[in-house]
């Protein structure tokens, strides 16, 4: 077994208060490790993304322990959570966020600035993953430019361009077409999981479980089960 | 920080359109702003040109007077005691009123005449054509070549013309720092020549004007000459007594003040709702930005630097335009009363700096309460 990346003790949240009190999630306990594709699965309102916010050090719980790398991210001030979410998680959002108004390879190195990497040394290192992602060509042309699978994998060139050591995706393929949707996540597994990296995808698209090491099954803010993928290698 | 000022830099100017509504907006405002403001500063110099030009330290008055132009005459005797209070260096008397000038073509022209001391042609302009000893000559007049020189049908050495009914003749063209503001031409003569030319009443001296030995003997002789009734005001405070009436009693101060207030709040208006779009239309990425792990500061940072720079430039470019239509008008109209000074310049910053402030508070107010699990709930 591989060293745990992260472990979830108890964790809980709800949102209101009084009758409107409302449980996202449930005393939610698992581990993840490095090397790992861990899927979290579940239908809409399961608490797949209170619980992906909870782990990546965005949504503090009203309760449990959060430890990454042996750190309880819970207990850092807000400026640290920040430099936690900069240096060792990289987020691939749903819809991608990138900047419309930036370049490519300027969105790609955005977590470089935030780094205080300088400009033109950010630059050149973006430029090397968004070779690695296949779209050096495509570097100096605006995101809208791209198809949503070329956007995506500029999302993912962003995420691990901080080299960070735990990956978010959060719905990687919603917006993708199915063929396209199991080409970015081959290729994730492929070229991106390392035996130092951890990757989380949430998810309830059943055409990529293929792809997981583990998945990890939710319906109203628990778990309800934790099974082996189809850990697809080549 | 260089960086993240970097991005918020192309952010912002590579949405063309919003930085080109922001910079309208800021660019008319400051326009208009240093138009009115450079408007009245204009005209309340030109309303002390005759204390600029004349440049006496000291001016004697009747404490009823509140513009050059409206001098109350004041007894002789006050000239004669104003020699000799303690302190005073000299005193002479100015002549300062209107006449109506015949010219060889038989038109009529409304005219300014200062009557300089005989003796010592105190406060006597700077001559570009003439000798100022030929003032003494029969009949003999300085004109002031300023843009209302043209009214008196471009006079030379020499040229002969009628003041209420008394020959006058041309023996010096002069210039002066500051026009004056009604737009009639300036004539200088000799006091007596003055008096004796235009209608006065039994008192015939306008302002004593008093030099001082040294400014320590200016609160005295303030002193000495209201205890004759009469008030003595520096250069300055005359100036200040002038603008005073200006921008209080005639109505002009407030017209300007409400111009600039509508300039400030359409300004405001235009680039504030800008601004605020353009916040909420990037508030999703901000939010992303701050899930990526910058810091709540790094973001403040960045709007308050894209508010800042939009504020500049359109401060600059408002700027350029005001002193590129000013110099445009002042071709066209020689006398079109404005000038863009330091006030006016400061003036302006500061209300761009206000509308900045107040659009990038909207902004951080927005930007600090997006959370980063919003971006991952939408």
């Amino acid at each position: 077994m591989a060293d745990p990346a992260m472990k979830a003790s108890e964790l809980v949240k709800w949102f209101g208060e009084g009758e409107a009190k409302t449980y996202a999630v449930r005393d939610v306990s698992f581990e993840a490790y490095f090397g790992e594709m861990l899927f979290i699965e579940g239908p809409s309102g399961s608490g797949k993304t209170t619980l992906l916010s909870m782990i990546s050090g965005i949504l503090r719980p009203n309760s449990g322990a959060m430890l990454v790398e042996n750190r309880d991210i819970w207990s850092l001030s807000s400026d640290q959570l920040a430099d936690f979410r900069l240096n060792t998680v990289g987020f691939v959002f749903q819809d991608y966020h990138l900047f419309p108004r930036l370049t490519t390879v300027e969105n790609v190195a955005i977590p470089l600035i935030l780094k205080k990497v300088e400009w033109n040394a950010a630059m050149d290192t973006s430029m090397r993953y968004l070779e690695i992602v296949g779209l050096k060509q495509r570097a100096h042309l605006a995101p809208v430019k791209l198809s949503g699978g070329e956007q995506q994998r500029v999302a993912i060139a962003r995420a691990i361009a901080s080299s960070p050591d735990i990956l978010i995706f959060d719905e990687p393929t919603a917006s993708l077409d199915g063929d396209t949707g199991r080409k970015i996540v081959d290729f994730v597994k492929k070229n991106i999981l390392t035996e130092k990296r951890c990757i989380i995808i949430v998810t309830h698209d059943s055409r990529i479980f293929e792809y997981a090491d583990r998945i990890m099954k939710m319906a109203d803010g628990k778990i309800i089960g934790l099974e082996k993928g189809g850990s697809r290698e080549e | 920080m260089a960086g993240i000022l970097r991005i918020a830099f192309k952010l912002l100017v590579n949405d063309k359109g919003k930085f080109a509504a922001l910079l309208v907006g800021i660019t008319f405002a400051v326009f208009l702003i240093t138009m009115m403001t450079s408007m009245f500063a204009g005209i309340l110099k030109r309303a002390s040109s005759t204390v600029i030009n004349i440049g006496a330290t000291i001016w004697v008055m009747d404490p009823a007077v509140y513009t050059v132009a409206s001098s109350i005459p004041i007894p002789d005797y006050i000239l004669d005691a104003a020699r000799s209070i303690d302190g005073v260096n000299y005193a002479v008397p100015l002549f300062s009123g209107g006449a109506t000038v015949k010219l060889r073509s038989g038109v009529y022209q409304a005219v300014t005449v200062l009557g300089l001391d005989d003796t010592s042609l105190f406060g006597r302009p700077e001559l570009i054509e003439g000798n100022i000893e030929d003032i003494y000559a029969e009949n003999g007049f300085i004109v002031v070549k300023d843009a209302e020189f043209a009214k008196l049908d471009d006079p030379k050495l020499g040229t002969e013309f009628e003041i209420n009914d008394n020959s006058a003749v041309v023996v010096g063209i002069a210039k002066v720092t500051s026009g004056g503001l009604f737009g009639i031409p300036s004539l200088y003569t000799t006091y007596n020549r003055a008096i004796q030319y235009l209608p006065t009443s039994r008192y015939t001296v306008s302002y004593v004007l008093i030099e001082p030995k040294n400014s320590d003997a200016i609160p005295h002789i303030k002193e000495e000459i209201s205890k004759l009734g009469y008030e003595a005001l520096t250069k300055d405070e005359f100036m200040e007594k002038v603008s005073t009436f200006y921008k209080y009693k005639t109505g002009l101060g407030i017209n300007v003040l409400l111009m600039t207030v509508i300039s400030f709040v359409v300004g405001l208006s235009i680039s504030g709702q800008t601004f605020y779009t353009f916040i909420l239309e990037n508030l999703e990425k901000f939010g992303a930005l701050k899930a990526m792990g910058a810091k709540g500061r790094e973001l403040i940072y960045m709007i308050l630097f894209q508010a800042g720079f939009s504020a500049l430039t359109g401060y600059g470019l408002g700027i350029g335009l005001a002193s590129l239509v000013i110099a445009g008008a002042k071709l066209k109209l020689p006398s079109y009363a404005a000038q863009i000074t330091y006030t006016n310049l400061i003036f302006a910053f500061i209300m761009v700096v206000i509308i900045a402030g107040i659009s990038s508070y909207i902004g951080v107010r927005k930007v600090i309460k997006i959370e980063p699990f919003d971006i991952f709930r939408s």
